[in-house]
C-alpha cells in the first residue's frame, strides 16, 4: 500500500504497451478507416458527378428532342405549302387547258359555220342564176354579170 | 460485522488484510508487486494479442463482427481526442486509446467474484493475490507519472521554456503576484496527475472493498437458519454492486483517458 520500485515497473509497461497499441493496433486500423474514409468520399463524389452528368444528359435530350420536334413541324409545313402551291398550279393548267380546248373548238365551229355558209351562198348564187336564167329564157352569161352576181352573193 | 465474537471479528480482519496484501518480494521502496505487474503485463498482453487478430485479416471494404467491435472503440476514442484535444498530435489518440482500454481491462478484473482467484491460486502455492492492478497504488499513479511527464515535455516543446516558465510566475494572477502564482501553479500542475492517478485508485480500491465487506456476510458461516437470510441478502448486494460497478470501471476508464486528453491540450495551447 505504498510507492514503491513498481511504480517504475508500472510506468516501463505502460510506455511499452502504449509504443505497442500505437504500433500494432491503432496504426493499422486507423490507416483502414482512414483509406475506408477516402473511399466512401469518393464514391459519394463520383455519384454527385453521375447525377450531374445525367441532369446534363436529360437537358441535352430534350434540347435534341425539341429541335427534332421543331424540324418536323418546319418540314410539314413546307410539304404543305409545297402541296398546297402544286393544287394552284394544277388548277391553273387545267383551266388553261379547258380554255384553250374550248377555244379551240370554237373556231372550229365557227370555221365550219363559215365553210357552210359559203357553201349555201354559192349554191344559192347559182340557183338564183339558173331561176333567173330560166325566167329571162336565156342563158346569162355569167361573165356579163360577174359583178351583178357578186353584189348578189354578197347580199345574202 | 464489528458486533461477531473476537475469534470472527480476528478471522474477518486477516481476511481483509490477506486480500489487500499483494503478492511482493522484497522491503519498503523495493518492493515488487509481482500480482500487479504480472496481471497487467498479461491485460497488456490481451490488447496486443487483440491487436493482431485484427491486422490479420484487415477489411477494408466490409469489416467483420470483430474489427467492427474494435473500430466502434477506436472510433469512440478519436471523437474524444477530436473534441477535448485542440491541433494535432499523433501521439494523443494511442496514448488515449491505450489508457482507455488498459484501464478498463485491469478495473475489470474487480468483477471476478472477489476470492476465485486467490483461492485457485493459493492452491498452487501462491500465498497472496491482489487481481486489480488498478487498486494497487503503484499501478494508477505510473499512469499519472508518464502522463505527467508528456504533460511537463509538451508544455516545454509548444510553449518553450520561457513560455513554461512565464506560466509559473504570471498564472494565474498576474504580474502583481509572483510568488503567489509560482505556489498555485506548482499545486495546480501537482494536484493534476496525483488527483488522475488517486481518483482511479480510490474508486477501484473502495469497489473492491465493498465486494470484500459484501463476500464477508457469509464468511465461515455454517449452514444454520441465519445464512437462509444472509445468502439471498449477499446475493441481492452482489448482483447490485456488480452491475453498478460494470458503470463504475467504465467510468473510471473513460474519466482517466479523457482528462489525459485534457492535461496534454492544456500542454499543447499556447497562451494559458
Amino acid at each position: 500500500m505504498s510507492i514503491t520500485i513498481t511504480l517504475i515497473a508500472q510506468v516501463l509497461a505502460f510506455t511499452i504497451l502504449i509504443w505497442l497499441v500505437n504500433k500494432h493496433l491503432w496504426g493499422p486500423l486507423s490507416a483502414v478507416l482512414e483509406a475506408r474514409q477516402k473511399k466512401i468520399a469518393d464514391g459519394l463524389a463520383a455519384s454527385e458527378k453521375g447525377i450531374q452528368e445525367q441532369e446534363q444528359a436529360e437537358a441535352r435530350a430534350e434540347e435534341v428532342v425539341n429541335e427534332a420536334k421543331q424540324q418536323a413541324a418546319d418540314i410539314i409545313a413546307q410539304a404543305q405549302a409545297r402541296s398546297s402551291q402544286v393544287i394552284e398550279e394544277s388548277k391553273g393548267k387545267a383551266t388553261e387547258e379547258a380554255d384553250r380546248l374550248i377555244a379551240g373548238a370554237q373556231a372550229e365551229i365557227d370555221q365550219e359555220v363559215n365553210r357552210a355558209k359559203d357553201g349555201l351562198r354559192k349554191q344559192l348564187s347559182e340557183l338564183a342564176v339558173a331561176g333567173a336564167s330560166k325566167i329571162v329564157g336565156k342563158e346569162i352569161d355569167a361573165n356579163a354579170h360577174k359583178s351583178a352576181l357578186k353584189d348578189l352573193i354578197a347580199q345574202i | 460485522m464489528s458486533t461477531e465474537n473476537a475469534d470472527g471479528g480476528g478471522g474477518t480482519v486477516a481476511y481483509i488484510q490477506h486480500h489487500l496484501t499483494n503478492l511482493h518480494t522484497g522491503e519498503g521502496f523495493w518492493t515488487i508487486n509481482w500480482d500487479s505487474i504480472i496481471i497487467s503485463a498479461l491485460l497488456g498482453g490481451l490488447i496486443i494479442w487483440m491487436a493482431f487478430k485484427v491486422k490479420d485479416n484487415l477489411e477494408s471494404g466490409t469489416p467483420g463482427g470483430f474489427q467492427n467491435f474494435v473500430e466502434m472503440i477506436l472510433e469512440f476514442v478519436q471523437t474524444q481526442v477530436k473534441d477535448s484535444f485542440p491541433g494535432h498530435n499523433p501521439l494523443i489518440a494511442p496514448l488515449a486509446l491505450t489508457v482507455f482500454l488498459w484501464v478498463w481491462l485491469m478495473n475489470f478484473m474487480d468483477l471476478i467474484p472477489v476470492d476465485l482467484l486467490p483461492t485457485l491460486a493459493a492452491g498452487v502455492g501462491i500465498p497472496y493475490l491482489k487481481v486489480v492492478p488498478t487498486t494497487d497504488l503503484n499501478t494508477p499513479l505510473a499512469m499519472a507519472l508518464v502522463v505527467f511527464v508528456l504533460t511537463v515535455y509538451y508544455n516545454l516543446k509548444v510553449k518553450g521554456p520561457v513560455g513554461y516558465l512565464k506560466m509559473f510566475l504570471f498564472h494565474p494572477f498576474g504580474k502583481a503576484a509572483v510568488p503567489a502564482n509560482i505556489l498555485m501553479t506548482f499545486i495546480e500542475e501537482l494536484a493534476k496527475p496525483l488527483s488522475l492517478g488517486l481518483r482511479l485508485f480510490g474508486n477501484m480500491f473502495a469497489g473492491e472493498l465493498v465486494f470484500l465487506l459484501i463476500a464477508l456476510l457469509t464468511l465461515g458461516a455454517t449452514v444454520s437458519a441465519g445464512l437462509l437470510i444472509w445468502f439471498p441478502l449477499q446475493v441481492v448486494l452482489d448482483l447490485a454492486w456488480l452491475i453498478f460497478h460494470i458503470l463504475v470501471i467504465t467510468l473510471q476508464a473513460f474519466i482517466f483517458m479523457v482528462l489525459t486528453i485534457v492535461y496534454l491540450g492544456m500542454a499543447h495551447t499556447k497562451d494559458h
